[in-house]
C-alpha cells in the first residue's frame, strides 16, 4: 500500500532525526511523539526531544518475505529497539550478521532508505539500526 | 580567518574486487588491476543512495564540531547521482541534521567536482557575512555500464565540510579554479549510464585542468612544491594522480596519503572530499595541503590549506576514513548486481 504524502511528510522529523517528545512533569520520553502524556494527562507538559539513536535490541525476528518496496532488502532483521532514553521502537537492522543480532546487543541509528514507491514515486528515508561491533 | 570548522567522510561497507568484475567479462584481471591501480571498489547497500551517504558524512562532521545545527545557514550537496531528477538532496540532509528551516540549500552538479564547488560557494557566503556556517558535501553512488571500463572504478562515498570563521581545524588560505568546455564525459537525460571520450579523458581533460589549477594556485600564493606536505588530486583511478605528480615533480609520498582509489574506487563527487578527510585524519598541526579537484566537462578547483592545532582535539570524535576502509565485506558479482539494482524486478 502506498502511504499518503501528508502522512510521510508529517513523519519527516521523527524518521529523519528521531524527534519524539518528553513530558517535563514525569520525565517520560515518547517516540513517536504523543499529543498528551498518558501518565499525567492535563498536568503533563510535552516538549520536543531528539533521541541519540543509541539503544539495544529488545526483541527481533528475521524477515524472508518482505512487503512491497523492500524486496531487495530481504532477508533482513526487524527488531524492537529500546532507545537509551527509554522508548521502544520498531526498526530494521542493517549490515549485522546473524551472530551479532542478539537480544541486548548495542545498536546505533543509521540513515537509510526505508522504502520506495516504485520507480516514479517518493523515496521514504529514515532510521534503521546497526549493531555496534 | 576562514576555513574548515569540521569534516566527515562516509564509505559504504561493501566491496567488490576488480578481479570479480573482470572474470565476468572475460578480461585479464591482472592487466586491469595494474592498469587502473584499483584492487577493489566500494558498493552501496540496497538501501543507500547519495542522500543517505551525504547525511552520514554530515553527521560525522557535526560530531567533530562544537556547533548547533541551527547555526548552519547554507547546505550544498554536489553529486551526479542525486536520487531524484527533480527534488533536492540538500533538503533531505538539512532536515536529517536538524538545520532547517531558517537556511538556504541547493544541489550542485559538476561531475566529480560538485563538492569542491560547494566549498567555494560556502567560502563566499561565510566571508560576506551571509552565512555563519555553510556545509558543502560531495556524495555519489556512481554507476558504470556493465562491461564498460567505468564499471571497475565507479563506486560510492561522501565527504562533508563545515565552513566557518571560528574554531577552525584547517585554514583555507586561498582557492583558484581552472575551467573550460571540454567534452570528456557526459550523461544525457534518461540515460542510466554515462558516456566518455576514452583516452580523451586524460591529457586534454584531467591532466590539463588538475595540473593548471594546482600550478595556478601555487603562482597566486607564491609557493612551490616544497611548501606543501600533502597534495590531494582527483582520483578517477590510481594512475592519473601519480602520473600528474611525477610530471610536476612532486614526491610520491606527498600524494599517497590522499590517494584512496586502490581501496575504494572512484567515488566521483565524494572522491576529493574523502581523500582530503583521510589527510586531515593524519596531518599534524601546521601541515600545508594543496588540493586540486576535477570535474569532467571540465574544471578543477584548487585550495591551499593549513591544518591548525585544533585538529588533534576533534579528529577522534568521528569515525576515520581508515576505519571505513578497513571495515568491509566482499560481494560476489551476483550480489553486486543486486546491490546496484542493475537487476530489473
Ligand atoms: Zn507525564
Amino acid at each position: 500500500m502506498v502511504e499518503g504524502i501528508p502522512s510521510i511528510w508529517r513523519k519527516i522529523p521523527n524518521r529523519y532525526r528521531l524527534e519524539g517528545n518528553v513530558c517535563e512533569t514525569c520525565e517520560t520520553a515518547y517516540f513517536p511523539p504523543r499529543v498528551v502524556c498518558p501518565k499525567c494527562r492535563r498536568k503533563g507538559k510535552l516538549v520536543k526531544k531528539r533521541f541519540s539513536g543509541n539503544g539495544k535490541i529488545y526483541s527481533f525476528t528475521k524477515v524472508y518475505t518482505p512487503p512491497t518496496g523492500l524486496e531487495l532488502d530481504a532477508p533482513y532483521h526487524l527488531a524492537i529497539i529500546e532507545l537509551s532514553e527509554g522508548p521502544k521502537i520498531l526498526g530494521q537492522i542493517v549490515e549485522s550478521d546473524d551472530k551479532k543480532v542478539k537480544i541486548g546487543a548495542q545498536v546505533k541509528m543509521v540513515f537509510r532508505k526505508m522504502k520506495e514507491d516504485g520507480n516514479a514515486g517518493l523515496i521514504h528515508y529514515g532510521y534503521k539500526f546497526k549493531v555496534i561491533d | 580567518m576562514i576555513g574548515i570548522v569540521s569534516y566527515g567522510a562516509y564509505i559504504p561497507k561493501y566491496r567488490i574486487k576488480t578481479e570479480k568484475i573482470a572474470e565476468v567479462w572475460g578480461e585479464d584481471s591482472d592487466r586491469i588491476t595494474k592498469g587502473l591501480g584499483i584492487i577493489e571498489k566500494s558498493v552501496p547497500n540496497v538501501d543507500e543512495d547519495a542522500s543517505t551517504l551525504a547525511v552520514e558524512a554530515a553527521r560525522i562532521a557535526l560530531k567533530r564540531a562544537d556547533i548547533d545545527p541551527q547555526e548552519i545557514d547554507a547546505i550544498f550537496v554536489g553529486s551526479e547521482s542525486h536520487p531524484y531528477a527533480v527534488k533536492p538532496t540538500s533538503t533531505i540532509v538539512a532536515e536529517a541534521i536538524g538545520a532547517t528551516p531558517h537556511m538556504t540549500a541547493a544541489d550542485l552538479e559538476f561531475a566529480c567536482k560538485a563538492g569542491t564547488a560547494g566549498i567555494q560557494i560556502c567560502l563566499g557566503l561565510v566571508k560576506s557575512g551571509m552565512a555563519r556556517y555553510g556545509v558543502a558535501i560531495g556524495s555519489d553512488t556512481s554507476q558504470g555500464r556493465p562491461g564498460d571500463a567505468l564499471e571497475y572504478s565507479a563506486s560510492a562515498g561522501a565527504g562533508a565540510y563545515i565552513i566557518g570563521q571560528k574554531n577552525l581545524v584547517a585554514e583555507i588560505n586561498g582557492t583558484y579554479s581552472f575551467t573550460t568546455d571540454t567534452p570528456d564525459f557526459w550523461r544525457r537525460p534518461g540515460q542510466d549510464y554515462p558516456s566518455h571520450g576514452g583516452r580523451f579523458t586524460g591529457e586534454p581533460a584531467y591532466f590539463k585542468h588538475v595540473g593548471s589549477a594546482a600550478r595556478g594556485m601555487m603562482e597566486r600564493m607564491n609557493t612551490s612544491i616544497e611548501d606543501y606536505d600533502y597534495f590531494v588530486f582527483h582520483q578517477p583511478n590510481a594512475k592519473f594522480p601519480l602520473r600528474l605528480a611525477k610530471k610536476m615533480g612532486i614526491p610520491k609520498e606527498k600524494v599517497t596519503p590522499g590517494l584512496l582509489t586502490p581501496y575504494i574506487g572512484n567515488t566521483y563527487s565524494g572522491a576529493i572530499m574523502v581523500a582530503l578527510s583521510n589527510v586531515l585524519d593524519q596531518a599534524k598541526p601546521g601541515a600545508r595541503i594543496l588540493v586540486s579537484s576535477f570535474g569532467s566537462g571540465a574544471g578543477s578547483d584548487a585550495f591551499d590549506i593549513t591544518v591548525t592545532d585544533r585538529i588533534e582535539e576533534v579528529r577522534n570524535r568521528g569515525t576515520k576514513v581508515k576505519e571505513f576502509i578497513d571495515n568491509k565485506e566482499y560481494l560476489s558479482y551476483g550480489k553486486y548486481v543486486k546491490h546496484r539494482r542493475k537487476l530489473k524486478m
